[in-house]
């Protein structure tokens, strides 16, 4: 697009040719390759409609429908999504499951906004992942035990996700300071904690906290396998997360630390109410960036044998009978997997805003 | 009125500082009574600055003696706290908190230095606020104040630890013409008070309406030292004479 399409766009609809014009076909190479595209979309988009929407089954309980009708057979996902959202976990249990996300997810949404950050929040935080553990786990109020080998789908991989957060990110902080700080020993260790990790890949950790750290342990330690991945992905996302933070505390001025200085306060409230809030701030798409990497990062847990989201659903094609509707099912959980990435990538950008805007910086 | 050299609050015997080789500070010995209000003023790169942030050590001194009210400064890091929170400083950058208030910059250190309790800080912060004449921006952002109601805040920021010893480093030297005036009124208000003041300044008017001593700094050595009518009329040194002749415009 030429610098002088703004200049050109008709306010509203008034001109569409002329919009088309400016946009598409302002020049010779832009036309050739409004062209080329207009000829991709020709030869693909009937087939693609055809099969997605016209010769598909939506509702089937019997694979043998899908196949004569040739088209998509998005009946995979209503017969099997139950064993891709929950895994192994006990089939009369997924209300459990169900509730664990919709507190999860309803304490997620409602922190995205901003005037409802508050002491009260933080505790329903607490409450609500108390209880979500509880849900989780059972032995508890009633709820029969679940062991973590059974856990699965969704509600693991949010799990995950919310203990590499929330688990990470503090340790990332300290990570950030560490690496600045004047005290040469935790200098060292910070760096090479962080140039470690994050020269190694996560696979690697995971293989490294699924199979090496039992060799180390006292015979007839169990560690959890489950808790094992948990450490391995929360020091990889506090490895990247360091760095993000490191950046947002380059960037605050050198004045600020010497108005604090000058002032008597100590390293801890000169980090915590000077420093910090203002790094954190230049650092969130950073972090927002770590966040949804994180995010996507569980689903190499389904290589170490933890049934998440996308293992749920490689177990669930493991029935032969709908084995070969793989695409309809992987692009299901690509469409999870997108809905959440995009919610936090969104977010993060109307935070840059609200916070560029904002009358309070 | 004290007088120089009886019960002083800062002594340097025989200061040095570097930067690499550049001596900033080059064997200064400076007496400074409690309640004497110094003005500081000579040629960019004097070494103005390096002396005023020695006395709250955001600079070390290489060599030589510095007390601060009694206390040593001597590198232990608690005599540097101690010294800091008898000291408060304005810097020429308008370096406020920008996450915080007007209230939250004057309330913070209070509350975090000296213990108060978050009610005291700000009942401490308004009042310094009002005497600065910035009371109705108290719930404004640094962003959102001129320059001169910026530099206000951070006078009143610093008067909210009630220091022993004010330092200014150029308090105007960022401001235009009208806020400097303001910031200057206050400047002289708070000059009334008592406290010990040690203002690196090019305000000539000012030096002359509240100084008891004016310095003259050059190549890192206190030249001239002398009560603003002896520094104006009859300066010793060829040096202050030159700098006079310059910055008077004679
Ligand atoms: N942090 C520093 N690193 C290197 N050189 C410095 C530093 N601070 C000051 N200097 C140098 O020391 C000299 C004196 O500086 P300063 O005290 O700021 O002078 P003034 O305030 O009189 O202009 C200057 O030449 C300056 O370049
Ligand atoms: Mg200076």
């Amino acid at each position: 697009m030429g610098p002088t399409d703004a200049a050109i766009r008709p306010a509203g609809s008034a001109r569409p040719l002329a919009w088309l014009r400016a946009n598409f076909f302002g020049s010779i190479p832009s036309s050739l390759m409004s062209l080329a595209l207009l000829a991709a979309l020709a030869a693909t988009l009937p087939d693609l409609v055809r099969w997605a929407l016209v010769d598909s089954v939506w509702r089937t309980a019997d694979p043998a429908v899908c196949r004569t009708a040739g088209g998509a057979c998005w009946a995979v996902i209503g017969e099997k999504y139950r064993v891709m959202l929950f895994g192994t976990y006990p089939f009369d249990q997924h209300w459990r499951g169900y509730a664990m996300m919709a507190i999860v997810l309803t304490l997620v949404g409602v922190s995205t906004v901003r005037r409802l950050w508050s002491g009260a929040l933080l505790i329903a935080w607490g409450v609500g992942l108390s209880a979500a553990m509880v849900l989780q786990f059972g032995g508890f109020a009633g709820l029969a035990r679940v062991p973590t080998s059974l856990w699965g789908g969704l509600p693991l991989t949010l799990a995950i996700f919310l203990g590499t957060v929330l688990g990470g990110f503090p340790l990332a902080v300290l990570l950030a300071l560490g690496r600045q700080s004047r005290l040469p020993v935790v200098r060292a260790l910070s760096i090479g904690f962080i140039e470690t990790v994050r020269g190694v890949p996560l696979v690697n950790i995971l293989f490294v906290a699924a199979l090496l750290f039992p060799l180390f342990m006292p015979a007839g330690v169990n560690f959890d396998k489950l808790l094992r991945a948990q450490v391995g992905m929360l020091i990889f996302f506090a490895a990247y997360t360091a760095e993000s933070v490191r950046g947002g505390l380059q960037a605050v001025p050198h004045s600020q630390y010497e108005a604090a200085d000058s002032l008597g306060v100590s390293y801890w409230e000169r980090t915590l109410k000077i420093v910090l809030p203002q790094a954190l701030r230049i650092a969130i798409p950073a972090v927002v960036n770590d966040v949804i990497r994180a995010f996507k990062n569980t689903s190499v847990l389904v290589i170490i044998g933890l049934l998440d989201l996308l293992g749920g659903t490689m177990a669930a094609l493991e029935d032969p009978r709908w084995t070969r509707f793989y695409v309809e099912a992987y692009l299901f959980v690509a469409a999870l997997y997108f809905l959440f990435c995009f919610s936090l990538s969104q977010y993060s950008q109307k935070l840059e805003t609200e916070m560029k805007t904002g009358r309070n910086y | 009125m004290a007088t120089p050299g009886t019960n002083p609050i800062v002594t340097f015997d025989g200061v040095h500082k570097t930067f690499g080789r550049f001596r900033a500070l080059n064997g200064v010995s400076l007496s400074v009574g409690r309640g004497e209000r110094i003005v500081i003023c000579g040629p960019s790169g004097s070494g103005k600055s390096t002396l005023v942030r020695c006395i709250n050590r955001l600079e070390a001194i290489d060599s030589g003696r510095l007390t601060v009210d009694g206390i040593d400064l001597d590198g232990d890091v608690r005599a540097i706290r101690a010294v800091r929170r008898k000291t408060a400083m304005v810097f020429q950058s308008l370096n406020l908190f920008p996450h915080l208030t007007a209230l939250g910059n004057a309330a913070f250190a209070p509350e975090s230095a000296l213990g108060l309790s978050r009610g005291e800080a700000e009942a401490r912060a308004m009042r310094y606020l009002a005497r600065v004449h910035v009371l109705d921006q108290a719930d404004k952002y640094p962003g959102q104040l001129s320059g001169g109601q910026q530099q206000r805040v951070a006078i009143a920021r610093a008067l909210a630890m009630e220091p022993e010893i004010l330092l200014f480093d150029e308090p105007t030297s960022a401001l235009d013409p009208e806020m400097t005036r303001e910031v200057l009124d206050a400047m002289i208000e708070i000059a009334r008070e008592g406290r010990t003041m040690i203002v690196v300044t090019h305000e000539m008017g000012f030096a002359r309406a509240v100084a008891d001593r004016i310095l003259f700094m050059d190549g890192g050595e206190i030249v001239e030292d002398a009560p603003p009518s002896a520094f104006f009329e009859a300066p010793r040194q060829e040096r202050t004479r030159a700098f006079l002749a310059q910055i008077l415009g004679h």
